[in-house]
């Protein structure tokens, strides 16, 4: 089968053409750049959108792509303007960031660590983004968080909610608008003491993920630092659509609280079959059964329907928030698409408006200027109220939403009301929290 | 050459023209113009193009050879990736030692899989690698959080140890992949007129290891081994009733192919040190057995076709937005412009999934061999002409009789 023919000249020949092979990369050095990775060429600069267009939060990155549009169709001087005119800093003009017209390639991050790097990394080197943005899982986020870190790019969380984008996993090219479990926690601790008194006993259901983790012992932490009783904590698999088996044993444990660390379609489902085994019906040690969802958006309020009603929860932003910048964001972003944001697309479109001045403010679009002038930022006008970009962590500080589904809705958006606006004072948290340590941001890098 | 019939050495000589210069082969449009977003000369792409090669070649020892479809390959790829990244959480940020390591590790852990899945063949193999895959997968994704940092997915930090090398460079970032000094990212952009052409260090790492793939393959395929295997394909029951136990032959392949996907996963590290579970969900397996399909199974070049096909589309066409239509089609009348794009915007962008799932129809359907049948079809066509049936049965040589 095999023929061996080995002759003093092939032996040459293959060896001078292995020989080449191997050398011909040794002579490759690194290209050198402006200072910077991707330093914007002529009149335009590209931003990269990475959403997931596919898989389970696929709804949450179509209005993430819908809200990026919007904001580059303001940076560029279109539209209304939305909340350029009520943020604070009045460094943007609507002509496009330092002058440069504002250009966005999009890409589909599947909800997979992989697939968001693979098209992260597309973005950068064969379009040239000079910042990357989106994902709607703590998971990709970290990932991408990681891999821009390296390029020395720019990296603005999109909808990540677990502590570890600002806590464990935090770098230095890397910044988080939207809240995270811990606050999620310190907001809904005080109104389910108001409501349901000191004296419960809660079980948990996790979604058995990193941000699944985080969340159960952020809410554990601050349920029982008021004196309520952890029963039970139940890890359920991600990709479980059924729940049945998991509620049933809640029944027999004595606990009177149910939380649900769910997200998305988890969510939807969990708290549908806990609703159907009559939990909240449920009169246990004397007192009503309770079902509480930590992280609520208004696409599981939608997908879980009539039975979000009087569920508490808490949410980053919410359109029928009353402020100016909130109206503005809302009446724009309705405008062009016919119904309101939700809070992945509020988040995504402050992200880019946040990046956007900071260029501007520091005159530059290298990372390391940008990251300096986003460090310590105190601004108003994104809706949020007053908002700090804390230095140690690159975590903002603003309020805080405790929302309930509502018992009267007026139409298929109007799902949640607005319960209580916990103050950014009482959601912040040292650095070097337990729940955030180990990490460290490293130094800002600025590519090749 | 390299003891190999002249067949098969011209279609090594091509593949590795191919490899070397395929900066060029893969940037035919020019940076600024509109058709530039179908290039893919850029290294991620160029690099997952090779791996996803060397994956889909191993796949193929498997499955093409013996006939045995295995379900759960994306395991064997996802240990080698962890290992890859431990060795350099632990070791150094030298690629030798992790790529190594992969190798082994996927080796030992496909020998154990191997040895249970192979007592049984046919649809009940294919469940029981299924199972397997499924089981590390979520052992990954949850249960060895503390090796594997579950959903997140093992990342480097600044505080790894990493005996023979540094935790952290002195501005204080993590040190990048390298081949002794030779960072892996470490691009050269060659500007020809209006092209880019980009050379990546990390590239030609990988396109080294395809080659060196590629060549064992082959002589895999022409070897009294590989003929065995190729007993068993087509009868297995009556080799064993003539006494031959052929399952040392398949546990062997099996071994080969995991070690295969142990390499592209070690790989796939050293360029990207990230290790995430989901590398080793049924659908990555799913996907190495579309890609073997895809390019021809049996056949040699096949599955690197495949692997090429599937990821271009994967990395290209989801990138493709209304944004870039509009600028495609701008010179259309207004109305006209919409409804073209109407039209197009369902297989484009979140859509390329679907595009591809039409394209895999049409090629089972039309071309049951695989794209390489595509090929050999063209070929013949043009040969009819001058020597006729020579030239067609010579081609079919070079790529056994499915």
């Amino acid at each position: 089968m095999s023929t061996s023919n080995f002759t003093r000249r092939g032996l040459l020949k293959t060896s001078a053409v292995a020989g080449a092979g191997l050398a011909l990369p040794t002579y490759l050095s690194a290209a050198n750049h402006a200072g910077y990775t991707n330093a914007p060429q002529g009149d335009t600069v590209t931003l990269g959108f990475n959403v997931p267009q596919s898989g389970p939060y696929a709804d949450e990155g179509a209005d993430e792509l819908r809200a990026y549009e919007l904001a580059v169709e303001h940076l560029n001087g279109g539209g209304d303007g939305g909340m350029m005119n009520t943020f604070s800093s009045k460094e943007l003009t609507g002509n496009g960031i330092l002058g440069k017209k504002v250009e966005y390639v999009t890409g589909d991050t599947q909800t997979k660590s992989d697939a968001a790097r693979a098209s992260a990394k597309s973005m950068i080197e064969k379009d040239g983004a000079v910042m990357i943005t989106g994902g709607s899982s703590s998971g990709v986020a970290i990932a991408v968080q990681g891999l821009c870190q390296e390029a020395g790019i720019i990296f603005m969380a999109g909808l990540t909610h677990s502590n570890d984008t600002t806590g464990k996993d935090k770098k230095a090219n890397g910044f988080r608008h939207f809240f995270n479990g811990y606050m999620s926690a310190a907001a809904l601790a005080p109104v389910l003491k108001n409501l349901y008194g000191t004296d419960r006993n809660a079980y948990h259901l996790t979604a058995d993920y990193t941000w699944g983790w985080t969340q159960e012992e952020s809410i554990a932490a601050a349920t029982e630092a008021m004196g309520w009783n952890t029963v039970n904590k139940v890890r359920t698999p991600l990709a479980s659509t059924d729940f049945s088996s998991y509620i049933a044993p809640v029944l027999n444990s004595g606990a009177d609280v149910l939380v649900l660390n769910h997200y998305g379609g988890n969510m939807v489902n969990s708290l549908t079959n806990a609703v159907q085994f009559g939990l909240r019906d449920k009169q246990v040690n004397g007192k009503n059964f309770e079902i509480v969802v930590p992280l609520y958006s208004r696409l599981m309020a939608k997908g879980a329907g009539a039975n979000v009603k009087g569920i508490h929860g808490s949410t980053n932003w919410h359109w029928s928030l009353q402020d100016d910048a909130s109206k503005a964001f809302v009446k724009s972003f309705g405008t062009k698409y016919g119904f309101p944001p939700s809070q992945a697309a509020h988040t995504v479109y402050c992200q880019t408006m946040l990046y956007a001045d900071a260029a501007q403010r520091a005159g530059t679009f290298n990372p390391c200027g940008i990251a300096e002038a986003l460090e310590g930022f105190e601004f108003d006008g994104l809706g949020n109220g007053k908002t700090l970009y804390r230095a140690a962590d690159h975590q903002c500080f603003k309020d805080v939403l405790v929302v309930r589904g509502k018992e009267n809705p007026t139409s298929e958006f109007d799902l949640l009301e607005v319960v209580e606006v916990t103050p950014a004072a009482q959601v912040t948290y040292e650095p070097d929290h337990p729940m955030f340590a180990g990490g460290a941001l490293g130094t800002c890098n600025p590519g090749a | 050459m390299f003891g190999l019939a002249k067949k098969d050495a011209t279609l090594l000589l091509v593949v590795v023209g191919l490899t070397l210069l395929a900066p060029f082969i893969l940037n035919p449009f020019p940076t600024d113009s509109a058709m530039a977003q179908f290039n893919a000369g850029y290294p991620d792409l160029m690099q997952r193009f090779v791996i996803f090669g060397i994956f889909a070649i191993g796949f193929n020892i498997l499955f093409g050879l013996t006939g045995y479809l295995s379900f759960g390959h994306a395991a064997f790829l996802g240990v080698g990736s962890y290992s890859a990244v431990w060795m350099f959480k632990l070791l150094s940020m030298n690629v030798i030692p992790a790529i190594a390591l992969s190798v082994v590790v996927a080796g030992l852990f496909s020998l154990l899989i191997g040895y249970v899945s192979l007592r049984r063949s046919g649809i009940y193999f294919s469940i029981l690698t299924l199972a397997f895959a499924q089981m590390s997968f979520n052992l990954a994704y949850s249960v060895l959080t503390p090796i594997t940092n579950g959903e997140t997915g093992l990342q480097l930090t600044l505080n790894d140890p990493r005996v023979l090398g540094i935790s952290q460079t002195a501005d204080g970032s993590i040190p990048v992949t390298g081949l002794f000094g030779l960072e892996m990212r470490s691009t050269y952009t060659m500007d020809v007129g209006a092209w880019a052409f980009q050379f990546n260090v990390g590239y030609y790492l990988c396109a080294v290891a395809l080659l060196v793939a590629f060549y064992l393959a082959i002589r895999i395929f022409r070897s009294p081994f590989g003929l065995m295997l190729r007993a068993v394909k087509s009868n297995q029951q009556r080799m064993n009733y003539t006494g031959l136990n052929t399952r040392p032959y398949t546990l062997a392949a099996f071994v080969i192919s995991g070690m295969y996907a142990g390499l592209a996963g070690g790989l796939m590290a050293s360029m990207d040190p990230l290790a995430g579970a989901e590398r080793m969900q049924w659908t990555a397996s799913g996907e190495v057995v579309l890609m073997t399909i895809l390019g021809g199974a049996g056949t040699l070049i096949g599955p690197v076709l495949g692997a090429g096909f599937i990821k271009y589309f994967e990395n290209i066409f989801s990138k493709i937005n209304d944004n870039v239509l509009h600028g495609w089609f701008s010179f259309m009348p207004d109305g006209l412009e919409n409804f073209v794009i109407t039209i197009i915007h369902p297989f484009i962008g979140k859509g390329w999934h679907l595009t591809l799932g039409l394209l895999f129809m049409m090629v089972v359907i039309f071309l049951p061999g695989g794209l390489v049948e595509g090929g050999q079809r063209i070929a013949a066509l043009f040969k009819r002409g001058k020597k006729d049936d020579d030239g067609a049965d010579t081609s079919k040589a070079t790529t056994p009789a499915e």
